[in-house]
């Protein structure tokens, strides 16, 4: 059977890797919305805490014997609390600058981190075996979907919409966002904003960290998994604006799928086209498509 | 539109120190001499990544906007120049002069998407923009893909001095460095330049006063782009060679990085910041990968206690303009 001449096995192969790479672009592009909505920094750091997210998992496995599902709960864990270490130590000492000072800081410690892994395990990639529970796939009829690449979708879809849920539906969230509008207002309520802070750091990390996790199955556990990634991300949050959580979600999703059919049509366009679509919605809605423009 | 407004101090800013004047004296005479006792196309290499630091500076120094992404101009340009001498046999000024001037259209291109946002999303753009830009030299069929375009001629300038050696490339590029580096000068001392430093302190009040802001970014950040396609260009000559280090995100970080050590917003720091990191890459070039680290450590070392740089401390110590 074709679809615009195309072999639909073909077609739904590109549209689930699509809806794979939208997986990782939703979770890293609401970890960065969430630290940017309280912290005012872009957090460049991001890709190298997934990268540390899948090797906390590759050394969790190899050096100790424990498997993905713990890794699952660990991995977030040890990596939000690196996050949390970095926020006390350098990030708090930047906040009354300008916001370009965080970028560079944090490019600076993704340059530390990716340079110290790709020292210790070179250039290649360490293979990570799937967990026994999500080997296989199933016949859907028009095409075959293994088992773990559906598990990715549904736990990264289960993941944000809590995230959501948390942010716009909680107590907590609504002290989150209230911090965002007004700090000194939230502090003077009596809530321990820094803390506050530091803790939402800790929680983006974490989420770039399980991120990590989950793509160490699929893509090889590599040093520099996350360098190239990150570029895409940002181009995901300039088109989506960072306003608001679920306008990050929608676009994550979004541009993995069209970044997916792009390979079935127009195979040389598929590195680009999120780029070219972040230029066509900057001609025409410079905030973004779920942004309000400050 | 005028760049007269009342209360900006151009007159006395224009003219330059008698400070700046002994650096750029001691800064022309340091590379009029230094092929005597060092390597010059070492030499060569750092003066061209000092008129990219330069360049980027003009930005992020005058102008308060970062791009992470100026590795594209300094990449197409070099690209676009090996490939004009190489196959269409342009002379060696026509072929940076056509690497610089595509640099430039490029800047134009970026510079309308870019300028529509501020802050950490015009850095977030112009990144974005490189990487495809990235992609593009990658697939594109001039560029030769991941071997680059190797053994570009150095060809005869104005067809009448060989540049082969580097006894006649040297000054050739020497002059180009130190144009540049007077032409950024004159910009930033220029009223225009005076109209980007108000630009950078306060936007509002600058639009308040009646400028067209948009249109001076936009101007600002194509002189940028196309010097630091000056820059580019040249390296490819001096090197013999367009290759797609010079257009990745590394390259963007590491100009970057420059100009944050020697100081962003002087004159002379991305000169000084071009020759630490320069110098830094070459001795430490055996140790592989941990040049970056040692480069991301240089980089939060800086951010954290070190943001003025290494010439913006000195003219903090002598309270004068570098």
């Amino acid at each position: 059977m074709d679809i615009f001449g195309i072999p639909t096995q073909a077609l739904f192969g590109q549209l689930l890797i699509g809806l794979i790479n939208g997986s990782f672009y939703a979770l890293l592009s609401l970890g960065l919305a969430v630290i940017f909505g309280l912290l005012n920094i872009i957090n460049f750091t991001h890709g190298a805490q997934y990268m540390l997210g899948a090797f906390v998992a590759y050394l969790l496995l190899n050096k100790l014997g424990i498997g993905y599902w713990w890794s699952l709960l660990l991995a977030p864990i040890i990596v939000g609390a690196t996050g949390v270490v970095i926020e006390r130590l350098m990030l708090s000492k930047l906040y009354k600058l300008d916001h370009l000072y965080g970028l560079l800081l944090t490019f600076g410690l993704a340059l530390i981190i990716q340079g110290v892994f790709r020292n210790e395990y070179g250039s290649a990639g360490q293979p990570y075996a799937m967990p026994e529970q999500l080997s296989g796939g199933r016949n859907l009829g028009f095409m075959f979907l293994p088992n773990y690449r559906a598990w990715v979708i549904v736990a990264s879809l289960v993941v944000c919409l809590g995230t959501w849920y948390v942010i716009e539906k909680t107590k907590l969230g609504s002290y989150l966002r209230a911090a965002t509008e007004n700090p000194q207002l939230v502090q003077a309520f009596g809530i321990n904003v820094p803390r506050m802070i530091t803790l939402t750091y800790g929680f983006g990390v974490g989420l770039a960290g399980l991120a990590g996790v989950m793509a160490a199955p699929i893509y090889q556990v590599s040093p520099q998994m996350g360098a190239d990634l990150i570029i895409v991300v940002f181009a995901v949050v300039v088109i989506g604006g960072m306003g608001s959580i679920m306008g990050a979600i929608i676009t994550g999703f979004g541009l993995g799928i069209i970044e997916g059919l792009t390979k079935v049509f127009y195979p040389e366009a598929s590195n680009t086209v999120i780029f070219i679509i972040m230029a066509i919605v900057l001609l025409i809605r410079p905030a973004g498509l779920f942004g309000t423009q400050k | 539109m005028t760049g007269n407004a009342p209360g900006l101090p151009i007159a006395r800013a224009t003219g330059a120190t008698r400070h700046q004047q002994i650096a750029f004296l001691v800064m022309a005479g340091f590379f009029i001499l230094a092929p005597a006792v060092i390597y010059p196309v070492f030499l060569m290499k750092l003066m061209c990544f000092a008129l990219f630091a330069c360049a980027f500076n003009l930005l992020i120094g005058y102008v308060g906007l970062l791009s992470f992404g100026h590795a594209m101009f300094f990449g197409i340009a070099g690209y676009a120049t090996a490939h004009s001498a190489k196959v269409w046999g342009f002379t060696p000024e026509l072929a940076i002069l056509f690497g610089t001037a595509s640099a430039g259209v490029l800047g134009l291109l970026v510079g309308l998407l870019a300028i529509r946002r501020l802050g950490i999303y015009f850095a977030m753009i112009t990144l974005a923009l490189a990487q495809m830009v990235f992609f593009f030299c990658l697939q594109a069929p001039f560029t030769g893909g991941e071997d680059g375009i190797q053994a570009v001629p150095r060809g005869k300038l104005l067809g009448l001095i060989d540049l082969t050696s580097a006894s006649t490339m040297y000054p050739f590029v020497l002059a180009i460095f130190l144009g540049g580096f007077l032409l950024i000068y004159r910009i930033v001392h220029s009223p225009f330049g005076q109209v980007l430093k108000a630009i950078r302190e306060n936007e509002s009040r600058a639009v308040s006063l009646g400028y067209d802001v948009e249109r001076y970014k936009l101007l600002a950040f194509v002189l940028s782009a196309t010097l630091a396609g000056l820059a580019g260009g040249t390296k490819s000559l001096v090197f013999q060679l367009a290759s797609l280090t010079d257009v990745h995100w590394t390259m963007s970080g590491e100009v970057v990085l420059m100009s944050l050590v020697g100081g962003l917003g002087t004159i002379f720091g991305p000169v000084v910041g071009a020759a630490v990191i320069i110098t830094m890459q070459n001795y430490l070039a055996q140790l592989g990968a941990w040049v970056t680290v040692v480069q991301g450590i240089v980089f939060v070392v800086c951010v954290l206690a070190f943001r003025r740089g290494i010439i913006g401390e000195i003219a903090h110590a002598i309270k004068k303009p570098l």
